[in-house]
């Protein structure tokens, strides 16, 4: 049993755990659709949904299914809330529907989806299990909007063009050229791009790790306050 | 390397990594010299540029990385990766495409990996491959060269030094279009209507053995890399496999002198980057294949791979990705290709290493 906590389940999710940047699960919609950030939101969005929706379906029926038919079962119901999803696009952000094309139904096949369901939504409890799936969901929906505004800033030079595809009329004008007369780096816009943006994340989140344990280890190799210790050998310095 | 050794033999060898490096570097210069005679000052910027920035970024990158600079900043790999690169660029690319190039070659092809001796791919091929996937417009705007007035009186050969720099740096009114050239492996591919003969009167850039002045450009590679067999900084293995394999292959599918020929072997072996790629490039070291018969069966694959791209893949010149693509396969290689050790009755090939 993982921890049930609110803060661990939040830590897990966003950070320490993280679906992109850890687990490394869901990698094909990750480094396919990442090359804007409207794209990599909107995937983002979907995702966290479906996440979210199958962790609370399949916590409410874990003690009903047996070991032997669960793996059906849950991507039975991971199925059915993607294809929700998918008609939810279709009818309200259809042009982003579109550009995303075989990556919505493609969530069915998110191994970090049917990962967590495995793993956390079938031995814990509801509420747990649904805060899992939305906090796993965010934290691979944040990677994405890194990765996708990353990609979009070095290969296109703007920043969230086409926010209006997702977020309605009110977000037309979002469009930050960032570097004008720029000239499009199509290396960053293609898959290669991806692999090579997502390595230099992971590597930065490995770093800031590497850091904070360093710190943690010298806060704690210090003597605590108040603490008489005599030197008997040795100069003083 | 220049270790110290600690224990027997003591006697040293004086092939040492820098020499190596500079006699790869000095190998180049007949054909440096051609380039820069026909496509004027841009070969020269580029070299001077790109080496500039290699040696900068890996300066920088070993620091980061909490290694001794000078040490292998004076190694002169990242100067013949630089050279190596600027010499396959096209003369007068613009400044940043030539600091991208340079950039990833040494930061991702090289330094990610561990450094010199630890990538598995050729760091400047990498380099070439990524602003050529990115920019592609750039990559094929080819300067006109010297001779190019006697066939079309209105374009203006070369430009002089300070031209050049300007064009380089952006400064320049001329637009590059003006005077931008398809080489004749590019027109070679798009052709559909004429024969090689009647090619080679309407257009300029076709010669007796390759291209115009391409054909001069390769014997010039030709001839340094002869003097690097000569010298034994590389082995006859890679470039003979390479050249043996492009020939077999360009003779195979020549397909005549009618408009669907791929070209003669002799247009395959003296046009484009062949004789660059054949002895600079498939004899890295680092990144080809490491046994003699390896060597072999890597060069006829590259060879390979360049003549398919070349005749019926999507880029004229393949010599950048036949030459990846090979890297990768350069461990398999090895690993059946393992020679005979001394005191075995045969090698031991394919068999799983006791590591």
């Amino acid at each position: 049993m993982a921890s049930t906590k609110f803060s661990d389940i939040t830590a897990d999710g966003l950070w320490h755990n993280n679906p992109g940047l850890v687990q490394l699960l869901g990698l094909c919609p990750l480094l396919g659709v990442s090359s804007t950030a409207v794209n990599a939101l909107g995937l983002g969005i979907a995702t966290i949904l479906v996440l979210t929706g199958s962790n609370l379906a399949v916590s409410i029926i874990r003690s009903a299914v047996t070991d032997a038919v669960r793996l059906p079962a849950f991507v039975m119901i991971i199925a059915a809330l993607t294809t929700c999803v998918e008609l939810l696009m279709q009818a309200f952000t259809y042009e982003l529907y579109q550009i995303l094309g075989i990556f919505i139904p493609l969530i069915v096949t998110n191994c970090a989806i049917l990962g967590r369901a495995d793993a956390y939504a079938a031995k814990h409890p509801v509420l747990p299990s649904l805060l899992d799936g939305f906090m796993m969901g965010l934290g691979f929906a944040l990677v994405l909007l890194v990765l996708g505004s990353l990609r979009e800033l070095i290969g296109y030079g703007t920043l969230f063009s086409g926010m209006d595809l997702l977020l309605g009329p009110f977000a037309a004008d979002w469009r930050i050229v960032v570097f004008p007369n720029y000239k499009e780096v199509l290396f960053v816009i293609l898959p290669p791009g991806a692999f090579v943006f997502m390595g230099l994340l992971i590597a930065l989140k490995n770093t800031i790790d590497a850091k904070v344990a360093e710190r943690a280890a010298a806060q704690a190799a210090q003597p605590a306050a108040g603490g008489k210790r005599v030197r008997v050998t040795g100069t003083i310095g | 390397m220049a270790l110290v050794r600690m224990t027997s033999p003591h006697a040293r060898g004086n092939n040492r990594t820098q020499t190596i490096m500079l006699w790869v570097v000095a190998a180049t210069l007949p054909g440096v010299l051609a380039m820069t005679w026909f496509f004027g000052f841009g070969t020269l910027i580029n070299i001077i540029l790109a080496s500039v920035v290699t040696l900068g970024v890996e300066a920088l990158i070993l620091r980061l990385r909490k290694r001794p600079v000078s040490f292998f900043v004076t190694d002169g790999s990242a100067l013949v990766t630089a050279w190596l690169l600027a010499l396959a660029l096209p003369p007068l690319s613009p400044w940043w495409l030539v600091v991208i190039a340079a950039s990833f070659a040494i930061v991702f092809g090289k330094q990610l990996y561990g450094g010199l001796g630890q990538n598995p791919f050729n760091p400047a091929m990498l380099g070439y491959a990524v602003v050529l996937i990115s920019f592609p417009v750039e990559m094929t705007s080819w300067a006109a060269w010297r001779g190019i007035e006697q066939s079309i009186p209105d374009v203006s050969a070369t430009l002089g030094l300070l031209d050049a720099l300007r064009q380089v740096f952006g400064f320049s009114a001329q637009a590059i279009d003006g005077w931008a050239h398809a080489t004749p492996l590019d027109i070679l591919k798009t052709n559909s209507g004429l024969t090689i003969n009647e090619l080679a009167t309407s257009q300029p850039v076709f010669g007796t053995l390759g291209g115009n002045i391409w054909e001069w450009i390769n014997l010039a590679y030709l001839a340094g890399g002869l003097l690097l067999i000569y010298k034994r900084i590389v082995s006859w293995h890679a470039p003979l496999g390479m050249l043996a394999a492009l020939a077999i292959m360009s003779l195979l599918f020549w397909g005549g002198s009618g408009s669907d020929s791929n070209g003669s072997p002799m247009f395959h072996l003296f046009s484009g980057a062949t004789m660059l790629g054949a002895f600079f490039i498939v004899t890295d070291p680092v990144s080809c294949a490491t046994s003699k018969l390896g060597r072999i069966v890597f060069g006829a694959g590259v060879g390979v791979l360049v003549y398919v791209i070349r005749a019926w893949g999507g880029y004229p010149d393949a010599v950048a990705f036949a030459v990846l693509l090979m890297n990768l396969t350069a461990p398999t290689i090895d690993y059946y290709t393992t020679p005979r050790t001394y005191g075995h009755r045969k090698a031991e090939r394919g068999m799983g290493k006791v590591d």
